[in-house]
């Protein structure tokens, strides 16, 4: 029994998502041909036994309800303690102007009053990772920190680091300061936002902001206590993946595909869950040809796919090419189709023969459920 | 408790013994199957899919894997409140206890459970059958019928007919005759090992013929020719559509097998009639550019470097690159190394078979037996294996240690 509680805090800004996240949350936005984004920090969270996490909703939830139901896939329905999905502020101040997710935060205090642990680990859904909170725990007791901020060593050459916030580093990992990204590129300290402390502290840091009007959690709550709290950086050495923006997501969709990375993300500490679907295994005829590519249960591929990721339950037919391209759930390719560069969002169609291609650094998406 | 129109029994306990190693470690309905499931979810899902929602299942040999593989029965659906699946050994009584003897003793032996939902009818299945069946059409036909008992017969093959229980009917469908393995089939209709009983009916013959002392218990050989020679209306319900017995290792890699092609006759891809199972979780499997993948099915968690040619690859399976799999069944976890050969093969759970080993039993008269190995092996580099290996654990050579 681990003396944490998790606390996922839908913040992240997604409009950079584009039309992925036109009827979603970036929490459920499909990743990885099986998984929804949130499934990553909720798994590790699981994985470090973690057994109380509330789930701080924004907006756009249907889907991620949907997902998430009781949490059983988690092995989160439980009697003591599990999984709640705590409602954002606007439903509990209905009439008043809402501007931040710290308003969400206080208007359930109540649930982080009531929790029994004594450090609590805050965390959004955007970060990919596999990582074990066990092991940053003790490294946060052992620096008597009032805060650990996690981070990780990101290339801003080649990734998307806008709006990521870096982090100036003293001595001993000693956080200094906290700023957004300005263009500079090169290797940076890049903050994956997700920090730990004690539950008392995070009482104090909200019901401070709110006593001010401010409504940032992290710009407000943590990076305006930089100089008066004792803050200490831990590096994440493993894979992550930041999903901010359409590039980053296709981006790191397609390093999936080298094994190591694939092998790190969803077997390092532990396994990574989601919701079920008793899906048959993936099935190939004769003239399948699949090269490079992630393929989930329920697909039943005719055709030639290369450099690709098919979600559950896809069906590509005979004489269909599909490259570098992501294909998500229940989509169907119609025979003789050819895609590239395209990322096909749920239940979407192509009949056969459509030729569709975008550019690497500019995917084409095509919108849930069409009919192309 | 409430009542429950129809209680499903379904028969786990029997050895399996014609699957030679694939049951020397467990029972025959957890034997896994298609790549995902085990032989049990096919009656398990049926029942969710046809609305029954109580199953008790009868367990007696090498029971571990099967009853924590059953556990509350959430897999299926069938964690419930009122019903749900209820796991059901045999167990000491007043005057001492017994295994159970047969099939119908099983069922007598368990009345008391069935007493507690109050049942019209009880469902009898077995845990050795590949099929898809609607049963709450068969209880229909059997109360359309107002019949004491219904068996579902299957039309088979007449040269291949004196392998099962054998009706003979009228043309009302009514079962006039019922021989067991007939050496001179008179019909093509052949038990499919599916029974309705009335259950009052059932409970007075069951406790008949628990007190007779020359009979085997046996549903097939003692109760339905009991019945008949009452002239009890027994109904035959004639299925037409994929049912496959696995009891043997050729015709339990046969069904495997069927399960390729583009059309197989079992669709599992058939979201009104899902096949439930536990689902484990595993990412996509990741097909590598020196890949060669056909005519097959992959489960979730496998790394594909080298060929794969109409096989069956449960989860967690590795192959390396250079190896060559085909016509076999490789369970979860087996690990195949570069070069590795294999070719009409079952190879169990986690058992690796180090570079360059070769495992094909040799063509005679283009006949090629299937060599099975057993689970948690290790197999030396370039061996080459031609006919069936198990394992003994711990001072057996090819076990894998204890880590």
């Amino acid at each position: 029994m681990i003396d944490l509680m998790g606390i996922i805090n839908l913040n992240e800004a997604e409009e950079h998502i584009g039309e992925l996240s036109r009827s979603r949350s970036l929490a459920s936005i499909p990743f990885a041909g099986r998984y929804r984004l949130i499934d990553f920090v909720l798994s590790n969270m699981v994985n470090s036994e973690i057994s109380n996490v509330g789930i701080f909703i924004q907006h756009k939830y249907r889907s991620l309800v949907d997902h998430l139901r009781s949490g059983k896939d988690w092995d989160l329905a439980r009697k003591r303690d599990g999984l709640f999905v705590l409602p954002p502020a606007y439903t509990r101040t209905p009439m008043q102007v809402h501007r931040g997710d710290v308003e969400n935060l206080y208007s359930n205090l109540d649930y982080i009053y009531q929790s029994r642990q004594r450090y609590v680990i805050i965390a959004g859904a955007n970060i990919v990772s596999n990582m074990d909170y066990r092991g940053i725990l003790e490294y946060h007791k052992n620096t008597e920190a009032d805060i650990t901020v996690l981070y990780t060593k990101a290339n801003c050459g080649t990734h998307d680091c806008v709006r990521s916030n870096i982090l100036g580093l003293g001595p001993e990992g000693r956080v200094l300061s906290i700023s957004e990204f300005k263009d500079t590129g090169g290797y940076q300290n890049m903050s994956i936002d997700m920090f730990i402390m004690k539950k008392d502290l995070l009482i104090e840091l909200v019901n401070g902001c709110i006593a001010r009007g401010d409504y940032d959690f992290v710009k407000h709550c943590i990076i305006k206590n930089v100089k008066r709290l004792k803050v200490y950086g831990y590096h994440h050495p493993g894979y992550v993946a930041r999903i901010s923006s359409l590039q980053s997501y296709f981006q790191h969709s397609m390093e999936l595909l080298n094994p190591h990375i694939w092998k790190e993300l969803f077997f390092k500490s532990g396994l990574i869950y989601t919701k079920v679907k008793d899906e048959a295994p993936a099935k190939y005829i004769h003239e399948t040809e699949v090269t490079n590519s992630l393929i989930a249960s329920g697909c039943y591929v005719e055709g030639k796919v290369e450099n690709s990721i098919l979600f559950r339950g896809v069906k590509v037919h005979k004489g269909a090419y599909i490259k570098n391209s992501v294909i998500m759930q229940k989509g169907n390719i119609g025979s003789g189709v050819i895609l590239e560069n395209v990322i096909c969002d749920k239940d979407v169609h192509i009949t056969a023969n459509k030729q569709l291609k975008g550019e690497y650094s500019y995917p084409l998406v095509i919108k849930k459920g069409r009919v192309i | 408790m409430h009542k429950k129109a129809c209680v499903a029994m379904l028969l786990a306990g029997g050895q399996g013994s014609r699957l030679g190693i694939l049951t020397q470690k467990l029972a025959k309905p957890a034997v896994p199957f298609g790549g995902k499931y085990r032989i049990i979810d096919f009656p398990l899902s049926n029942c969710n899919n046809s609305g029954i929602d109580t199953v008790g299942v009868l367990t007696q040999y090498k029971p571990l894997a099967l009853n924590s593989y059953i556990g509350i029965g959430s897999a299926w659906d069938l964690d419930r409140m009122n019903g749900g699946v209820f796991v059901l050994p045999p167990y000491v009584k007043e005057q001492g206890g017994e295994w159970y003897k047969g099939t119908a003793d099983a069922i007598c032996q368990n009345s008391n459970f069935i007493d507690r939902f109050n049942p019209e009818t009880v469902l009898v299945l077995s845990g050795d059958h590949i099929y898809k069946m609607d049963y709450s059409l068969m209880l229909e036909y059997h109360q359309k019928q107002k019949a004491d008992a219904t068996i579902a017969v299957i039309e088979v093959p007449l040269d291949e007919a004196s392998r099962f229980g054998i009706m003979n009917t009228d043309k009302e469908q009514r079962i006039i005759d019922f021989e067991e393995k007939p050496a001179e089939p008179k019909s093509n209709l052949a038990s499919m090992g599916i029974y309705i009983f009335n259950w009052p009916v059932l409970k007075k013959y069951l406790f008949e013929d628990e007190l007779n002392r020359h009979s085997t218990h046996d549903f097939g050989h003692d109760i339905i020719p009991k019945m008949l020679a009452d002239k009890r209306n027994l109904k035959a319900y004639s299925f037409r559509g994929y049912w496959k017995d696995v009891g043997t290792v050729e015709s339990y890699w046969q069904a495997n097998m069927d399960l390729l092609g583009e059309r197989p006759e079992l669709n599992l891809y058939d979201s009104k009639w899902r096949i439930y199972s536990s689902n484990p979780p595993r990412p996509p499997h990741y097909t590598s550019a020196t890949a060669k993948i056909t005519n097959s099915i992959i489960a979730e968690g496998c790394l594909i470097l080298g060929e794969v040619e109409n096989s069956i690859l449960f989860p967690d399976v590795y192959v390396g690159p250079g190896a060559k799999v085909k016509n076999s069944i490789l369970m979860s976890g087996a690990h195949i190394e570069d070069h590795v050969v294999t070719d009409k093969a079952i190879i169990g759970r986690k058992t690796v078979l180090k570079q360059g080993t070769v495992v094909a039993a040799k063509k005679l008269d283009g006949q090629q037996k299937i060599v099975v190995l057993d689970i948690d092996m290790i197999i030396p580099p370039h061996t080459t294996i031609e006919a069936s290996l198990s394992c003994s654990p711990p001072e057996d050579e090819l076990c894998k240690r204890e880590e």
